[in-house]
């Protein structure tokens, strides 16, 4: 992985900012869906599609290609509309989220659509098959990266901490978990539903190896991931900081925008926003 | 009579009758399973001795998996495993696994359409003394629910090591159920075992009744209708191994030929091989039917022999069955 020079950086930078445009254009095209989670998740997912992964959008079967498995399905929308930006599928077919007899079901299903790894939604559930895959690719002296991306709320589940144990226990250092720690779930803020702090302690405690970024820099995930495949003998985690809705002033930090899409007038008024937004980001690497 | 085309074991009704616990033919099936492909892994959680799984961890430590005391776990784990190539087998007891993990197991291995076994041991009320909390009589309910997933009960401890080796070749999600107690030997090597296919193991003369069982019921099952053959009431003994995907055409064909049937498992009436083999008869040849299992109740302590008896599954009352559908029938 090459490191991100400034020229790839604006690049990346406002195409996440399209994708967020593209994500609330989807969302009021389904009528239903989550909002927030995906736009906080915008940059990651540009930066892994774009820039961090092995793969080919073309071959996504593609034996040798790095693994990407998202465990908090619910936020798909950002999935869906990077891989199509990367040549998965056409634009035109975001148009079918959440529709009758389309590859984009609500939450990702493998068998529906070539690139997704796993099938997710049911929280807590996507890092044990991260430890599975990594474990497959030891037994198999395969060398490509296995990436998870999990919510923070997520951490709840009895079923996820099992995995992080486990990952600590057989030292797998070939897969990295980046957790949305964007505060908010369904019904409320983390914190007050079930405090998960302190967080970073915990993976320390169960022998991860831990990293906290700003989850909208690129640059620092970037190199945070490239700290966290150098590290052997142990599993990194990224704590990816972000703002729920980022990019939309009415959406940002607001749990009530955890699992719902803008009708017509809130959708106009996120898409001039970010059009602004798109603006400025060009006007500052000028 | 027993069914001679099948070599079953001719000491069958012999008080000195060979016994062997279901679970231990799954211990040898894997490690045959093992051998012949390398991508046979086995995963446990904290249960490696009473699934058997000892001899396999032994030989192929590499391929062996301890999850801990963590089912959801150890389900996901192996659904990983499973879609990237391997063929994941994981043993627990079958209250936890597929009991506790369920969902995972729905999502992630059979939605998800992951190649992964799920050996559940310790299954229905012979597991004894434990009690209820251990007594799994709800799993073939659960697992026979699930689109993908294919479910055998094996009879005897040969029986499961042709399963085990069958669900290792057979691609996609299975669902083993293993006994606990030393049960005899029904079956030898040279009994035929095909996925699927229903083997008839008792057949009279003019059979009157069809007995349809599965699992340890097999030999209850058996002794029944050598009883009853004294006592001029005719039957025949279906052994369905594979509740999932049902034998369907040996089902209709020997029901039609008796003209009643009695369904016999260690598991709740609802849901399990009984629930299975009434939608069928009653979509497509509706008749007198009766269910030996267990009524809609928990188990408890006690020694197998005395729960089997106690919750109306012993001998007796598989012949009571079969005398309630026979008499239906006029």
């Amino acid at each position: 992985m090459e490191p991100l020079h400034e020229k790839k950086l604006q690049y990346l930078e406002s195409l996440a900012n399209r994708i967020r445009e593209t994500i609330v254009e989807m969302l009021l095209h389904a009528g239903s869906g989550h909002s927030a989670g995906p736009l906080g998740m915008a940059d990651i997912f540009t930066a892994l599609y774009f820039h961090v992964l092995n793969h080919n959008p073309k071959a996504p079967d593609w034996a040798k290609r790095d693994r990407l498995v998202l465990s908090n399905g619910h936020i798909c929308p950002v999935q869906y509309v990077t891989m199509a930006y990367a040549g998965y599928f056409p634009l035109e077919e975001l148009k079918t989220l959440r529709k009758l007899n389309s590859r984009l079901q609500g939450h990702p299903h493998r068998k529906s659509l070539p690139g997704v790894e796993t099938t997710s939604g049911p929280l807590g559930s996507g890092l044990g098959q991260v430890v599975g895959m990594a474990l497959a690719a030891r037994l198999d002296n395969a060398k490509h990266h296995i990436y998870c991306i999990a919510s923070d709320a997520e951490h709840q589940e009895g079923n996820h901490w099992e995995a992080v144990m486990c990952a600590g226990k057989y030292r797998l250092s070939n897969l990295t978990l980046i957790v949305d720690r964007n505060n908010i779930q369904i019904s409320g803020y983390t914190e007050d539903v079930m405090p998960l702090e302190p967080l970073r302690e915990k993976y320390e405690a169960f022998r991860w190896h831990v990293l906290e970024i700003d989850g909208h820099n690129m640059t620092e995930f970037v190199d945070a991931v490239a700290e966290a495949k150098a590290i052997y003998e142990k599993p990194t985690v990224i704590i990816a900081h972000t703002i729920p809705g980022k990019g939309v002033s009415f959406m940002e930090q607001k749990y009530e925008w955890h699992g719902r899409a803008p009708n017509r007038d809130e959708a106009k008024k996120a898409l001039s926003e970010l059009r602004t937004l798109g603006r400025r980001i060009q006007s500052e690497h000028e | 009579m027993l069914n001679p085309d099948l070599k079953l074991n001719s000491k069958l009704f012999d008080a000195d009758v060979e016994q062997k616990p279901i679970r231990d033919g799954y211990g040898d099936g894997l490690l045959i399973a093992g051998a012949e492909n390398p991508n046979v892994v086995v995963l446990t959680a904290d249960v490696a001795e009473s699934t058997r799984v000892e001899a396999f961890a032994k030989k192929f430590p590499e391929r062996f998996f301890e999850c801990g005391v963590a089912e959801q776990g150890m389900a996901t784990i192996a659904a990983g495993l499973g879609i990237s190539g391997k063929i994941p087998f994981i043993s627990s007891y079958a209250t936890f696994s597929p009991g506790r993990n369920w969902e995972q197991i729905r999502t992630t291995i059979a939605y998800n359409d992951s190649n992964v076994k799920i050996a559940g041991h310790h299954a229905g009320i012979s597991v004894g003394p434990d009690g209820a909390t251990h007594q799994a009589t709800e799993d073939i309910a659960m697992m026979r629910a699930l689109p993908n997933m294919k479910v055998f009960v094996p009879c005897d401890a040969i029986e499961a090591k042709k399963a085990t080796l069958a669900a290792a070749k057979i691609w996609g999600p299975v669902y083993l159920r293993f006994a606990r107690e030393k049960t005899p030997i029904i079956t030898t090597e040279e009994t035929p075992f095909v996925p699927g296919k229903a083997i008839v193991l008792w057949e009279s003369k003019r059979p009157q009744v069809l007995i349809i069982a599965c699992g340890i019921m097999v030999y209850q099952s058996l002794r029944a209708a050598a009883e009853l053959e004294k006592e001029k009431v005719g039957v025949m003994v279906l052994n369905v191994h594979t509740i999932k995907p049902l034998d369907e055409k040996a089902i209709l064909e020997y029901a039609e030929r008796a003209g009643a049937a009695v369904t016999v498992e260690e598991h709740q009436i609802a849901g399990g091989l009984g629930g299975a083999v009434a939608e069928l008869l009653a979509a497509r040849l509706p008749l007198p039917m009766e269910f030996v299992g267990m009524q809609d109740t928990f188990g408890e302590s006690g020694t197998p022999a005395a729960l089997i008896e106690k919750y109306g599954m012993g001998v007796g009352a598989v012949k009571d069955a079969v005398r309630c559908a026979k008499k239906r029938k006029s």
